[in-house]
């Protein structure tokens, strides 16, 4: 008779020896670094062109947002209808993103077709217009989109706690008003791109099968493109005073959105490791204290979740839900017992155990297929790390005492260094 | 050429598995054959809150997720109009602990009060969340009402209001999991770094004493066609107008469907698509504009949507929409244009196809549409669309007495 109350044996995923498949690096003829990773079935091809272009680097607010934008909206040869047909006919994506430090252009494509589109890529990094009719929709549209987005709580408690804990001016708290998009002219934009993109610090990362020729096409397209050599230089983040906010934002609104954090270094910091383990256990996962008390106990909320916010310079650590109106008091008052909780008693070490298993099996599977195998590697080289920072993780998930999680909670979970927001 | 095998046990839990020995991790996926679409108008929601329920401790392990987490694995489910799914990624040598953890849950639930009472408050606070405290959260309750008068696709899956879901009892918990939840009503895919011997052993030990139960015969009211165009007028405390419109199309097994799937293609979902490139970037009519279908295994609805420019009428903006839509019918699309489509489902699926899970969850879906073979043969069902169909089906579908539109207007 089969005994079901009793688990299956299982292997502790700690006894599992995890490594990172090594990325090779090529260098093109300019002194362009390309990580590569050569794996997976498919005959699928991701690049991505990171550019030292993030808000950083502006001297206005949103400029590096709208030339990143702009980047493939016209060139002095294509319109940019005729530039998102060439990438389409080919069942190819192209995205681009702008971050703090650093803006991106993406492609995704089947790899037999990377020599049409690569040729296509270089235009845009060499030759964009940014026509001022495609600002002037853009303006347009993304003021009608922030004026939806600002009736949201969880968008505006969002941007505000970012501003509360970087301050209003710092690049990773600063955030966009209708005026900003009214300001911002075709020549700031142009100027940008100059600057930033057609004279680039560049690096590139690319994964999946990749074609045999792959070096010498990559030359041909980038091998002679100009470097800048940019540094993302310091500046500092003015936090603000007062800790505590109670914002309302829509008189009928059902829910608040509660955001708690606080100022937290960047990974170079021997704390940032070590702390994944314990934000974990606060609110990194399913089966997390927050979760389990405030979503699987009280249900006041679909879901609460902590994490370290994922910036190159410096850090934030962060828990954040969206609770029913009437129990937003009580869900921050649960969030502060649940810190108590954690700087008052250690961790037992059934729980740690499974911790441990749990962080351990999610890396496995992260380092499944060719494009999780090189987002770790970007993660990485852009936080200009190298992968002993990937080894130490996995040591330290493996070894990290419950004594040590608790004096990091005593370090870090003060609740007078947080600042609290709930907006309705 | 995804490859697989297939099972049956004699209690009729269908059996799939697919080896990928490049992973170091298994797959466990459960589907089960119950949606949003096999509720009782007057309880609806359920099928979903139920999904919550399933997490809340089975017949004899109290935790479901501890031991789970336990042995490096992690889990998700979701439930759909159609069909209820659960998946499981965990290390390959732990892959028992699933077994374990699925079977005694299938075999049966604790059927606790408190997990009961707790996720009615929290599927409340989901509902909340993506359905009312956002603007245009209503929309998709309206839209679908007004296009659906028999068919229970008229409700969405969260359920048609929170009532519905304050009020479901413990009764209903067990009556539904004793109908539903029945190895012969459920797919189970195996995938990953796993063999088909093991597999089949450990479905055997772990799945092979549950009961059958009954076979779930569905007999849904469907939908019978639609002779009359249909509009509603809301007003709402928004900042912008916004259109939509919705028309019926054809079933999943219907090889219209794959007409009408690269039909959206053409209209919308990239820069050189005809509606953005029309709408929001020559006429500057609409902000944002968006034309797509649920893929839905009874027949579905194509949905348009678009937030208008600030002092663009309701009129305009719906004329220049028709506009394109009469092009679309009277004019073929091009070769270049469909190979444009085609080309960009290709990739699509490739890209899909490179994730175990993605793989596991298409074969459950598959077989639960008739046979997971169908997982190899969608390309070629998209390839043999011709210019011509497009162009029939476009007067068939975008026909205005088949249109549902909902105008939106900001108070």
């Amino acid at each position: 008779m089969l005994n079901r109350t009793k688990a299956p044996q299982i292997i502790d995923a700690v006894n599992f020896k995890l490594s990172l498949k090594p990325c090779v690096k090529i260098i093109l003829k300019n002194g362009v670094e390309v990580y590569t990773i050569d794996a997976g079935a498919e005959e699928v091809l991701s690049i991505e062109w990171v550019f030292a272009a993030g808000n950083w680097f502006e001297e206005k607010n949103l400029v590096a947002a709208t030339a990143n934008f702009l980047l493939k909206n016209g060139t002095s040869k294509k319109t940019a209808f005729e530039i998102n047909e060439h990438f389409e006919y080919y069942g190819s994506f192209l995205n681009k993103t702008c971050h703090s430090e650093t803006a991106s252009i993406s492609l995704h494509c089947l790899t037999r077709h990377a020599g049409e589109l690569l040729p296509v890529v270089r235009e845009l990094i060499m030759d964009s217009t940014m026509p001022e009719e495609e600002l002037i929709t853009y303006r347009q549209n993304m003021k009608q989109r922030l004026t939806v987005n600002l009736k949201k709580s969880d968008f505006v408690a969002s941007r505000t706690i970012d501003a509360l804990v970087y301050g209003e001016q710092h690049p990773y708290g600063r955030y966009s008003r209708g005026e900003d998009f009214d300001s911002v002219t075709r020549d700031e934009v142009l100027a940008f791109y100059r600057k930033y993109y057609q004279k680039s610090k560049l690096t590139m990362f690319i994964a999946g099968k990749l074609p045999n020729n792959l070096e010498q096409i990559l030359n041909d397209n980038f091998g002679d493109l100009p470097i800048n050599d940019v540094t993302v230089g310091d500046i500092p983040a003015s936090p603000a005073e007062e800790k505590k906010y109670r914002i309302s934002n829509d008189p009928d609104g059902v829910q608040g959105s509660i955001r708690i954090a606080r100022p937290f270094p960047n990974r170079h910091h021997p704390d940032f490791i070590k702390v994944q383990v314990l934000n974990t256990i606060l609110g990194g996962f399913f089966g997390s204290r927050l979760m389990t008390n405030i979503r699987e106990d009280k249900g006041y909320t679909y879901g609460i979740h902590s994490y370290l916010q994922n910036n190159i310079k410096q850090s934030a650590w962060l828990i954040s839900t969206e609770a029913g109106r009437d129990v937003g008091e009580a869900t921050v008052n649960e969030v502060y017992a649940e810190m108590k909780l954690l700087r008052d008693e250690p961790v037992d070490e059934e729980e740690l155990q499974l911790v441990r298993n749990y962080m351990m099996g999610i890396i496995l599977g992260d380092l499944d297929g060719p494009f999780h195998i090189i987002s770790r590697w970007k993660n990485i080289i852009l936080n200009n790390l190298d992968e002993t920072y990937f080894y130490q993780s996995i040591d330290t998930i493996k070894t990290i005492s419950a004594r040590e999680i608790q004096a990091l909670a005593n370090k870090y979970l003060q609740p007078e260094s947080f600042y609290e927001l709930i907006v309705v | 050429m995804i490859q697989f095998e297939k099972f049956t046990l004699p209690n009729g839990l269908r059996v799939i598995v697919h080896q990928d020995l490049s992973t170091p991790m298994a797959v466990m996926n459960i589907m089960y054959d119950v949606g949003a679409r096999d509720e009782n108008p007057d309880r609806t929601g359920f099928a979903h809150l139920f999904e919550h329920l399933m997490f809340g401790g089975s017949v004899n392990i109290p935790e479901y997720d501890e031991p789970l987490q336990m042995a490096g694995g992690e889990n998700n489910a979701y439930t759909t109009n159609d069909l209820t799914n659960y998946y499981i990624q965990l290390p390959a040598e732990n892959l028992e602990t699933a077994f374990w953890l699925e079977s005694d849950r299938m075999l049966s639930l604790a059927f606790s009060e408190k997990s009961l009472d707790t996720q009615r408050k929290v599927v409340c606070e989901e509902f909340k969340e993506h359905y009312l405290n956002k603007p245009y959260g209503d929309v998709g309750h309206k839209i679908m009402a007004l296009s659906y008068k028999q068919h229970p696709y008229r409700w969405m899956t969260i359920g048609k209001e929170l009532s519905h879901i304050e009020n479901a009892k413990l009764e209903d918990v067990k009556n539904f999991f004793f109908k539903h939840y029945r190895p012969v009503n459920a797919i189970l895919v195996v995938a990953g770094n796993v063999t088909v011997e093991n597999v089949r052993e450990l479905a055997e030990k772990w799945f092979g004493g549950i009961p059958a139960g009954e076979k779930y015969q569905r007999n849904l009211p469907q939908e019978s066609p639609q002779r009359e165009g249909r509009k509603l007028e809301v007003h709402a405390d928004v900042p912008l107008d916004a259109l939509y419109k919705c028309w019926h199309i054809y079933p999943r097994l219907d090889k219209r469907y794959y007409v009408a799937d690269l039909l959206t293609d053409i209209l919308s979902g990239g820069g050189s698509s005809r509606l953005y490139q029309t709408l929001v970037k020559e006429k500057k009519l609409f902000s944002n504009v968006d034309c797509s279908h649920h893929g839905t295994a009874d027949a579905g609805v194509i949905i348009f949507e678009g937030k208008l420019v600030k002092g663009i009428t309701m009129d305009e903006a719906e004329n220049a929409l028709n506009e394109i839509l009469e092009q679309l019918k009277r004019e073929a699309v091009t070769e270049n244009e469909l190979q444009k489509v085609k080309n960009k489902t290709e990739s699509m699926i490739a890209f899909e196809d490179m994730s175990v899970m993605s793989r596991a969850n298409s074969l459950a879906y598959y077989e639960l549409l008739g046979d997971a073979s169908w997982i190899n043969n969608e390309l070629e069902k998209y390839n043999a669309v011709t210019s011509k169909e497009m162009q029939e089906e476009s007067r068939h579908i975008f026909d205005e007495k088949n249109s549902n539109t909902l105008y939106y207007y900001a108070n």
